[in-house]
């Protein structure tokens, strides 16, 4: 018999007896629960569990790699960087939490720059109309303007992914939002008089709201030419996305049950609580520092650049500032209108201009979520398995070409990978109509597609009889799979999440129970459903690159400062983030300082979206990490043994007892004996010995101040291993690893009023290691929050183009009361191979499946199918009474 | 809106008077945030809908996007500001403690006015049931967190405040 320590995954240390000398590998990394399940089978008696902190397990753990710097896999054990974890795994407060608290966090809104003017939009009366004449005269003549602009008499700043769109319009209006003026004055309120008292002449054209209208050959053209000059004959956008794998003429065939139907998602407002906003300013020379609410820095800055050159201002250059953002979730993927025309305005002036949007403004002139409708049929065979899924996607995409118009490249993902189908047909069509025009949101794509397959899943079951929970276990992804379109599964916990809700459901009793009594007289009824998720989990390549870099740089006092160019926004990145540095490095995270993100002092980062921040940010921090390390240790292979000779002597001074040690110093001092942790320096086989430990700053600054002295300031850039897909064909694997998830719910008809209120809900989620539970309970708990309001609440109204619900009064988003259900909570035991620590993305699964597992849930108590968003007690009533 | 010139009005915010300049018609969001540099009260609608601009008016939670400057004279005044010792970083609100600790701010925009309005809250009612500050915050909206964080920072704050 021996005495051996094991650290489970997340940090507890087992002190075990027993007559095997190691753990067998396939139990590294795993839980406490998973090992205790083992150490009994084995007769391994467990003598003491502990949370681990000293330093003497450091060569149990094996999490942080070097084997990126290497370019080969598994190479982590030489880098020197395998450490224990303190931080990452905790439920420790965010960084930026006490600024929050007490109102110290500056947003946008709080902004201010000495002579700063600001500026107001003049917007369209109409959906689609000729602009006869802009009359500016009286707002010119206003006490406090100092610039009015329009189309006409500025350059012409063309922007979009498709440059179908203009800063300021000519010529025509296409949708009610659309901006034909622009003032900048001394102060908002004379800015809004200005804009008011400007005069524009129309001649309305006629229109087209509904895009299956908008696809008649008879429609008004909304662009009657496209970037280049050339006519356009229809209103369908030059984009192609689709898929086709697999004889769909045999799967039907093959089928058993076929199910199809036509699904619908309306438009809704991101509904961020800081509204959008930004300040413009340029330099004597020409260059603009634009400071505003953006998730992508440094496309804006290409954008902005463009803008630039097009404003005659050849190779001046954008400087993106991004302050606390007031949530985004997808809005700042884009670059606006507003913000060309701030900088326009600025530029005019030659002073800094602020421009705000007011609640209502933003309600009725941001680019909302794109609305979708779906047509989907699936098939299963005798057994029970998936033949076949055809889905055929039209997107209502508004007067011009936002990110909305690309979520048919990330609905593949669910399309071809959400669950194993081995024949997949998709296609889908974008359409423009003069509704207003949309861009991104939270899930971009997903949650629109996974609420016609989950839903159409549940048919299946309905038709076949099979249960539904069953259908989806018999066809449940797993690890080692590559999707229909390239997708390669390399960590795969949904069989768990799929088995988890059913327990935590009851579903075995509860979901026949509710369908038995669905033909009660009861006027409440109750019926649980569910509904699972694919998601992209080590970001999301949508673009030449998707790589994420950073700057680490360690002071003369030990602290940390990070320059990394994505944004946080509200999602935890720089929790995630300062907790990996000071793991990965040995510091506390006191000392670890996140700069705001800036073009010019950050390195280049593609964006924050698709779920990537934590994923993409620790994983560049530990290349960084690794080549700090490296140096720092290589610096003490010469230094160190001076500093520990200094040490001893003040040791000797201070304390009589002090018994200097015997040993070779510096034979001690050789490169695999060192290590830092908790800022110090020390010797790995002396750890427990003051003398030979040495504060970090005391190292890096003998460092510093040699002769040929050094600093420690290291970049490093992630690129993950993914593939950029041809969406025409829909083939390549777009992400690095898969998220997966299982969202259940217990619900109950008044099938009087039709009200449905959720009794409560699981949520299942497989995202590797959980990075900082609170945090990812924020992200999953806030997703839910969000897809319930999708589910039940959400939808912006428009009337022929003009949206008709721009406040909170109208558009409702759940509150702590509409929220007022349990949650239970559930990770999958995962561990993904390319994430940090294991981890992979968790930023928008909370939202993705919420929708359809509570209309499955509405199905099973009432017998009811409603196929488009959101589900409200008007539609429950009317399905009811037709029932 | 026409303005008629600005009037001198005294405001007692904090505990401290504070003199300043504003129109008759001013908001008192606006003379918080743009005359006495009090950006911790965020605008997050103008209309009375979010709870953003949460402040308490002599103990009451007001929407201060609501409320006349003018009219708040003679009125004591507290904002996120006056929770926590400006003196001492580490002096907290046990609000804010909790806040902080339990994850209660995501984006944080609308941290400060749900603050307020528990502490309103914990003032009249030390022992909230979960459903009473659920109902109690009903008029907030939160985009990021869901809630569940922010109830159980108040659940937690309460209970320090008690014991």
């Amino acid at each position: 018999m021996m005495v051996g320590t094991w650290v489970d995954r997340r940090n507890l240390r087992l002190e075990c007896q027993s007559h095997l000398g190691h753990l067998p590998a396939h139990l590294r990394r795993r839980t406490r629960y998973h090992l205790i399940g083992w150490f009994k089978r084995e007769g391994v008696a467990v003598i003491r569990e502990e949370r681990s902190m000293s330093s003497d397990t450091l060569k149990l753990d094996e999490d942080i790699r070097g084997r990126k710097e290497e370019g080969k896999p598994d190479e982590g054990k030489e880098s020197g960087v395998q450490r224990e974890r303190r931080y990452v795994g905790a439920d420790r407060p965010r960084p930026e939490a006490p600024d929050k608290v007490t109102g110290k966090t500056l947003y946008i809104h709080d902004l201010t720059r000495p002579g700063m003017l600001w500026g107001k939009i003049k917007h369209s009366e109409h959906a689609h109309a000729r602009i006869k004449s802009i009359d500016t005269s009286r707002a010119e003549a206003l006490d406090g303007v100092r610039a009015v602009l329009t189309g006409y008499n500025t350059p012409e700043v063309r922007i979009g992914f498709l440059r179908d769109n203009f800063a300021l319009k000519r010529d025509k209006v296409r949708q009610y939002r659309d901006e034909v003026a622009a003032v900048a004055a001394i102060s908002p309120e004379i800015a809004q008089q200005a804009v008011d008292l400007i005069e524009v002449e129309y001649e309305p054209l006629p229109a087209v709201f509904d895009p299956v209208e908008a696809l008649e050959p008879s429609a008004p053209l909304i662009h009657e030419r496209d970037a280049l000059g050339r006519p356009r004959e229809d209103n369908v956008l030059a984009m192609e996305c689709g898929h086709e794998s697999g004889d769909l003429a045999a799967a039907r065939e093959r089928a058993r049950w076929i199910a199809e139907g036509n699904y619908r998602v309306p438009v809704i407002q991101q509904a961020c609580m800081g509204t959008a906003g930004c300040i413009a300013e340029f330099d004597a020379r020409g260059n603009l520092t634009f400071t505003g609410k953006t998730q992508i820095p440094f496309l804006a800055q290409k954008d902005f650049n463009q803008a630039l050159k097009a404003m005659g201002l050849i190779g001046n250059n954008a400087r993106v500032v991004v302050p606390a953002l007031g949530g985004a979730f997808g809005t700042g993927l884009d670059t606006h209108c507003y913000e060309y025309i701030t900088i326009l305005l600025a530029h005019r002036t030659g002073r800094p201009v602020k421009m705000l949007m007011s609640r209502e403004e933003e309600f009725a002139y941001l680019s909302p979520r794109q609305s979708a409708r779906v047509h989907i049929e699936q098939g299963i065979d005798e057994d029970g398995r998936l033949t076949h899924r055809k889905i055929h996607v039209l997107q209502d995409n508004g007067a011009y070409a936002s990110w909305g118009a690309t979520f048919p490249t990330v609905m593949l993902l669910p399309v071809t990978s959400l669950y194993k189908v081995p024949v997949v047909h998709y296609t889908s069509q974008c359409v423009y109509t003069n509704n207003t025009y949309c861009q991104a949101m939270r899930g971009y794509g997903n949650p629109e597609v996974t609420w016609a397959i989950e839903c159409n899943l549940d048919e299946l079951a309905e038709q076949s009889g099979l249960d539904a929970l069953e259908l989806r276990k018999r066809n449940c992804n797993e690890p080692g799979e590559v999707t229909p379109m390239g997708g390669k599964v390399t960590s795969c916990g949904l069989m768990e999440c799929l088995e988890v809700t059913g327990k935590q459901l009851a579903w075995e009793e509860k979901r026949p129970a509710s369908q038995a009594a669905r033909a009660s007289d009861s006027v409440r009824k109750r019926g649980v459903g569910l509904a699972s998720l694919i998601h992209v989990g080590g970001s999301g390549r949508i673009y030449r690159s998707d790589a994420s870099g950073i700057i680490l740089k360690v002071d003369d006092f030990g602290n940390v400062n990070v320059s990394y160019g994505g944004v946080e926004m509200g999602q935890g990145l720089h929790a995630a983030l300062s907790a990996a540095i000071a793991d990965g490095l040995g510091v506390t995270p006191d000392k670890v300082f996140i700069n705001a993100t800036d073009t010019a002092t950050c390195p280049w980062d593609v964006g924050t979206h698709a779920s990537r921040g934590a994923f993409m940010a620790c994983n560049a921090a530990l290349l960084s990490i690794a080549k700090i390390r490296e140096r720092l240790l290589a610096f003490c292979a010469e230094g160190f043994a001076e500093l520990l000779r200094k040490n001893i002597q003040t040791l000797s001074k201070k304390d009589a007892s002090f018994e200097p040690p015997t040993i070779d110093i510096d034979a001690a001092c050789r490169p695999d004996n060192f290590d830092i942790l908790d800022n110090q320096v020390f010797l790995r086989d002396q750890a427990h010995e003051p003398w030979a430990r040495v504060e970090l700053g005391k190292v890096l600054r003998a460092m510093h101040f040699r002769q040929g002295g050094d600093m420690l300031t290291e970049p490093a850039f992630y690129d993950p291993p993914s593939d950029l897909p041809d969406w025409r064909r829909g083939i390549g694997n777009m992400s690095a690893t898969y998220t997966y998830g299982t969202q259940g719910v217990e619900i109950e008809v008044d099938t009087e009023t039709g009200v449905v209120t959720i009794l409560r809900m699981v949520s299942a989620l497989d995202c590797g290691t959980v990075l900082n539970p609170k945090a990812l309970q924020g992200q999953v708990i806030g997703g839910i929050a969000q897809g319930v309001g999708y589910a039940l609440y959400e939808e912006v109204k428009m009337q022929e183009g003009r949206i008709t619900n721009p406040s909170f009064t109208d558009y409702k988003i759940p509150t702590a009361h509409e929220m007022n259900f349990p949650i239970h909570l559930h990770y999958a035991d995962t561990y993904d191979p390319e994430g940090p620590f294991g981890s992979k993305g968790a930023g928008e699964p909370g939202l993705v499946p919420t929708a359809p597992a509570i209309m499955n849930a509405i199905t099973n108590a009432c017998g009811i199918r409603i196929r488009s968003l959101p589900i409200t007690p008007e539609k429950v009533l009317a399905a009811l009474k037709q029932r | 809106m026409k303005s008629t010139g600005k009037r001198i009005l005294k405001l007692s915010i904090n505990g401290t008077v504070h003199e300043c300049a504003a129109e008759p018609q001013a908001l008192l969001l606006d003379v918080l945030r743009n005359e006495l540099g009090l950006f911790g009260t965020k605008r997050g609608c103008d209309m009375g809908t979010c709870g953003c601009c949460n402040v308490l008016v002599d103990g009451q939670v007001q929407m201060s996007c609501l409320l006349l400057a003018h009219d708040m004279t003679g009125k004591e005044i507290e904002t996120i500001e006056g929770l926590f010792d400006v003196g001492d970083p580490r002096g907290l609100h046990p609000l804010q403690r909790a806040w902080a600790e339990h994850g209660g701010s995501q984006c944080g925009f609308c941290t400060p006015g749900f603050v307020m309005t528990a502490k309103a809250l914990l003032t009249e009612e030390p022992d909230p049931s979960e459903e009473r500050i659920r109902e109690a915050l009903s008029g907030n909206v939160c985009r990021c967190t869901g809630y569940k964080k922010i109830v159980e920072a108040v659940q937690s704050a309460a209970a320090e405040i008690r014991s």
